[in-house]
């Protein structure tokens, strides 16, 4: 089989801990799209999910910083932060080790990864699964961009990340969700937080729905930083989910700013049959 | 006496429950094990949180010591800007602003 599934959405602490601090004319039409995926997720009847995300030193730090880095583990525990401070409760979510090591070991062919038999999820994994997988039955593996910690990897290479991801995929019997977690402009959890580039964001979005590779791969780190913020390096994980559907479009199902969330909240999904 | 022991005691701190409870048991012998200078040890201790974010601390993983130590959402905000204003702009990492170097 291949991929059955493919979308991006927000994963900020926020949407979950300051839950009530949100305007309820846009937080629940938020909330409401996430529920949207979640039904689309389930009809797309996946075996695995794979959530390609931001970690934000929960597991990985600067005295060993992988690049990327795929969970291989039977298991994970989340979330690592502190359960009233997220509103989520702390829960042991499945893995799926042997299709782990299969797809590494075929995108290792094309990419270098670290992988983790061990991995604690922040809310970077766990706000999307509380929306996503709300009953945390379906096997999960994440694999992590570093966004945080410079030096980053190039986009082009999240490009490629995500083909390599693609053609693992193809080889594999199963049936393979894919969701990335971002932000797109954001600058969180510094005295700018709030801020967002909704014009900067509704154009990465438009780029990124008609998968537009060379647009894509154009940004660079430094203008990303003064006009997106550094929670702009996020756009890895977009980046790379677009390498792995490339060639499909994709439907904005979601995009507002919400200050108290800290990030212009996004959900969207590609639309594979449309594939060339 | 660096950033990076700076962070990498927060980092222990907000994933670790062993080195939580040794926080909570004794800080001083916790904080005698990574290379802090006296600033740094007084922004821990007492704690500035403004002081340590100007330092460069990252805020993925100082929003988690802020809580930690008490600081709800608004208040950890404000203390970074009461950094800013106190100490000035951030020394190094991610958050120096446009128009200084990355």
């Amino acid at each position: 089989m291949s991929l059955v599934f493919a979308g991006v959405c927000s994963h900020a602490p926020g949407i979950t801990g300051r839950a009530e601090r949100a305007e309820p004319a846009l937080r629940d039409p938020f909330y409401a799209s996430f529920e949207r995926m979640r039904r689309a997720l389930e009809a797309s009847r996946p075996d695995a999910l794979v959530v390609i995300g931001a970690e934000h030193f929960a597991n990985f730090f600067m005295n060993n910083m992988p690049a990327v880095c795929v969970g291989m583990a039977a298991s994970y525990e989340g979330p690592i932060e502190d359960e009233k401070w997220l509103r989520i409760k702390r829960t042991r979510v499945p893995g799926a080790p042997e299709l782990s090591r299969r797809l590494i070991t075929e995108m290792m062919n094309d990419v270098d990864l670290a992988y983790a038999e061990e991995w604690k999820f922040d809310h970077g994994i766990m706000v999307p699964l509380n929306f996503l997988t709300p009953r945390y039955d379906l096997p999960i593996i994440p694999m992590n961009i570093n966004c945080q910690g410079p030096p980053l990897i190039p986009l082009k290479r999240c490009w490629t990340l995500g083909r390599a991801l693609r053609r693992a995929c193809d080889q594999a019997p199963e049936r393979i969700a894919l969701i990335g977690t971002g932000g797109i402009s954001h600058w969180p959890a510094t005295p700018d937080s709030g801020k967002i580039n909704e014009k900067w964001d509704r154009d990465f979005l438009e780029k990124f729905l008609d998968n537009r590779r060379d647009a894509l791969l154009a940004y660079t780190d430094e203008a990303t930083h003064r006009e997106a913020g550094q929670g702009g390096f996020e756009i890895r994980t977009f980046v790379a989910v677009a390498g792995a559907t490339e060639g499909s479009k994709g439907q904005l199902w979601f995009y507002a700013p919400i200050p108290i969330f800290a990030v212009g909240c996004t959900v969207a999904v590609i639309d594979l049959k449309a594939a060339a | 006496m660096s950033l990076y022991h700076v962070q990498k005691l927060l980092y222990q701190l907000n994933r670790d429950p062993s080195v939580r409870k040794r926080y909570e048991e004794n800080f001083d012998s916790l904080l005698a094990e990574y290379e802090l200078s006296a600033e740094e040890l007084r922004a821990i201790r007492e704690p500035d949180i403004g002081l340590l974010y100007v330092m460069g601390v990252n805020g993925q993983i100082l929003m988690h010591y802020a809580a930690l130590r008490g600081f709800e959402w608004d208040a950890y905000i404000e203390a970074m800007r009461a950094g800013e204003r106190r100490y000035g702009p951030v020394r190094t990492g991610l958050y120096v602003r446009a128009g200084q170097d990355l």
